[in-house]
């Protein structure tokens, strides 16, 4: 039976059991497995992976750009990238440590073996399933995510607003698309980006590494050279792309880098929403996350991209975890353009990361709002970079970082007004919550500016999260860890109004799971 | 009868071990269900950590003795249980928590406490009304009970919430820590009105205050006089008066 994607374990279960019972009685299973972890999304699915051979060289850069079927001119990009690579140095400057990373030690592409697209349910691993029930995919979503057919309009039909349209990673071939069918409709394309390069190739091409370019730096150049997949989105002039759209990144395969590159372009006077929400199964080997994010958004348009990232952060004593090394940066290519930053980080072992904004169009507007949580042995250097070129540009920067155990948090952040940028503007607000006594803040702000008429302010606060108010939440009867919940959802109350709802609740609940045992 | 709440030879000491300095030291008192009991006492007698002490604040170790809550030993229990078990504590200095609305915040704490007792959670609805007319007894803008909890209230303000959180919990037993302090005669009115209409005979109160003043608006059945950690004199509401004529210096010489 091929069905259950060539493993032998479940055979039995692939005949007349119902596909959903059969999965809610795993699931379950599985999370009583899970009840002496903290790491809810901790789990991972045995299937069989397509790898490039490890290592990095030019063969791999080929074998991927082979496997993907890709055009002459991508395989030409990215071997470009990859000579640049072998030219650059690691960058040492954030405030974060961790062992040297053996570039030769990962594979860099890994795709299900059992392919992308399914006739019918009975078709798709069961594994595979399983794996988004427990991420808390319903299963008619499921069933569209994988490309059963006929299932997109059921599943349409049978959702509530408001509604979400999904990309799933998995891995790093992206599985399906949702909605799609609607979407297209309005003119709004919502794919991965290797089926975009075959489908779209003018647009992959006119925009591709034009806001992040291949020289960028060594993670982001990195990332040009041997990027598996991703999300891309286009939204054509004057339209309102109808339902937020939403990518889960999920790394499943052992040792397997990620590098995702994601690209989304808002023409003149579109808007879109995008929410990226990332778990990743527990590993005791360091995983590598490169990924690169471009954002285009021409004259009057707007995108608002939002992320909970939730990786695997490493056990107690800093074992394991992801190193998420990101570039992220949007474009505010036309005037009155817009591009707003949020990001809710808890996990990983090393975060490095900075959503940029480069503030091109005269009366273009660049928004970061952050959110970010160490615990244990985590450690964070994230930040913005605010880059003002046009007219009157506005940027908005609120940053709440929490730093709870052993772990250090650090702000780095950039404000640039170039000469021409006349009555720039910029508010800054970044406040540091330290949760115990042996963890750090750090808050490293570089302000860069040319131009007499621009407005720019800066507000910093450190605060302990104080005895006193947990007493007094205690006292009025809650308990010390949901009081402290409590206490830390107050103080980034201003960053998650800025979610869309679902992601607020979400994000809140994982606050409270990321901070657990922090207290006491 | 039992009384509500029964204090035994009660010793406390507030820091860390060679450091540590005995605040109370054999203190005793019962305060019986409906009955409001003041306790008076200088600056330094130990007023403030006997409220801390019966309420759990960490940093105070209870070197002796045992407080018990309708026959429970309260001391061994998280400061959250022993909320849920109806002991209250209106604080001198409220504190300030940036970003949580007031309302939110009871409303946590109220659920939270019902669940610790296996009741039901209040509904939005009823919790909601309960509040308006709550507030609407304390003179509190309906506006104040959205912003966060104390934050940039007036002294006033903040007492008068800490009422507004008492009414709304319901407590068994009420410790009120000089929450005259900081009160203009007006704000006091108020409160003690609050603080009245709570009076209840299945509920007990230990007001612990520093003047006599508020004791003109909320009649104690009892007054206590803490001095070097202990009880040293128990009389009638009139003894407040003898206190406020005579000072403490009086009072303790003829009781020394």
């Amino acid at each position: 039976m091929d069905c259950c994607g060539g493993t032998t374990e479940h055979e039995d279960d692939c005949g007349e059991v119902k596909v959903k019972d059969s999965i809610d009685a795993k699931t379950v299973e599985a999370a009583k497995a899970l009840e002496s972890e903290n790491y809810s999304a901790g789990f991972s699915t045995t299937i069989e992976t397509d790898f490039a051979p490890k290592g990095l060289s030019e063969d791999t850069i080929r074998y991927i750009s082979a496997a993907k079927n890709e055009p002459e001119w991508l395989l030409e990009w990215r071997l470009k990238a990859y000579e640049r690579w072998l030219t650059m140095e690691e960058p040492s400057w954030a405030m974060v440590r961790y062992p040297k990373i053996d570039y030769q030690g990962y594979y860099y592409y890994a795709a299900p073996k059992a392919g992308a697209k399914y006739a019918s349910i009975d078709d798709v691993p069961k594994e595979i399933l399983e794996t988004y029930e427990k991420l808390g995919i319903p299963l008619r979503e499921a069933e569209v995510l994988l490309g059963v057919e006929g299932a997109v309009e059921t599943a349409a039909e049978g959702r509530e607003k408001p509604r979400v349209a999904v990309d799933a990673v998995f891995d790093s071939v992206s599985v399906a698309t949702t909605f799609r069918k609607e979407l297209q409709k309005a003119g709004v394309i919502f794919m991965s980006i290797s089926e975009a390069v075959h489908e779209y190739p003018d647009l992959v091409k006119k925009y591709l590494g034009t806001v992040v370019p291949q020289s960028d730096n060594f993670f982001a150049t990195l990332n040009s050279a041997v990027f598996s997949d991703g999300t891309f989105v286009y939204i054509p002039k004057g339209v309102r792309c109808p339902m937020e759209l939403s990518t889960y990144f999920r790394m499943n395969a052992e040792n397997t880098g990620q590098f995702e590159r994601t690209l989304i372009i808002a023409d003149e006077a579109a808007y879109v929403s995008y929410l990226e929400g990332c778990t990743a199964p527990m590993r005791d080997e360091n995983q590598l996350h490169a990924a690169v994010v471009e954002l285009v958004a021409l004259e009057d348009a707007e995108i608002k991209y939002s992320t909970v990232q939730n990786w695997w952060p490493g056990d107690e004593d800093g074992k394991g975890g992801i190193f998420n090394f990101v570039t992220k940066r949007g474009d505010c290519r036309g005037d009155r353009s817009k591009i707003s930053w949020t990001q809710v980080e808890t996990g990983s072992a090393v975060t490095w990361k900075y959503p940029s904004c480069i503030l091109r169009g005269d009366d273009s507007v660049g928004e970061f709002y952050s959110i970010a949580v160490t615990n244990g042995r985590q450690q964070a250097d994230t930040g913005t970079k605010m880059i003002h070129l046009g007219k009157r540009t506005k940027s908005r920067i609120i940053s709440k970082g929490i730093s709870a155990g052993k772990s250090d948090n650090t702000y780095r952040g950039l404000v640039s007004v170039n000469r021409k940028a006349v009555n720039a503007r910029n508010f800054t607000q970044c406040d540091s919550l330290l949760i115990g006594d042996k963890c750090g803040a750090h808050t490293i702000p570089y302000v860069e500016n040319r131009c007499a008429s621009a407005q720019l302010e800066h507000e910093a606060t450190t605060t302990k999260l104080s005895e006193d108010q947990l007493f007094y939440a205690r006292q009025r009867g809650i308990a010390e860890e949901d009081a402290v919940a409590l206490l830390v959802n107050g103080f980034v109350r201003d960053v998650l109004q800025h979610l869309p709802m679902e992601f607020a609740v979400e994000a809140q609940s994982l606050l409270k799971v990321s901070l657990e045992g922090s207290v006491g | 009868m039992r009384p509500m709440l029964k204090i035994t030879d009660l010793s406390a000491a507030v820091g860390e071990d060679s450091e540590a300095k005995t605040i109370l030291n054999g203190l005793s008192l019962d305060v019986p269900a409906g009955e409001v009991h003041a306790i008076m006492g200088p600056n330094g007698a130990g007023k403030s950590t006997l409220s801390y002490v019966l309420t759990g604040r960490s940093g105070y170790e209870v070197t002796g003795g045992s407080a018990t809550l309708n026959g429970e030993n309260v001391l061994d229990m998280d400061p959250e249980t022993r909320a849920a078990k109806g002991m209250f504590l209106s604080f001198q200095y409220p504190v300030e928590i940036p970003g949580v609305p007031v309302m939110t915040f009871v409303r946590t704490a109220m659920n939270a406490q019902r669940k610790a007792r296996g009741e039901d959670e209040i509904s939005a609805p009823d919790f909601i009304k309960k509040s308006r007319d709550v507030a609407k007894t304390l003179n509190l803008d309906a506006e104040m009970l959205k912003r966060p909890v104390n934050v940039g209230f007036s002294g006033g303000e903040k007492k008068r919430l800490e009422i507004y959180q008492m009414m709304m919990l319901e407590p068994k037993f009420l410790i009120l820590d000089e929450t005259d302090s900081g009160l203009d005669i007006d704000a006091l009115k108020t409160v003690a009105d609050g603080v009245n209409a709570m009076r209840d005979p299945s509920r007990g109160m230990l007001v612990i205050t520093h003047y006599q003043r508020l004791l003109d608006y909320i009649k104690p059945d009892k007054v206590h006089v803490l001095a070097k950690g202990r009880i040293i004199k128990t009389g009638e509401a009139d003894l407040a008066l003898r206190l406020e004529k005579e000072g403490y210096d009086g009072v303790l010489g003829e009781a020394a």
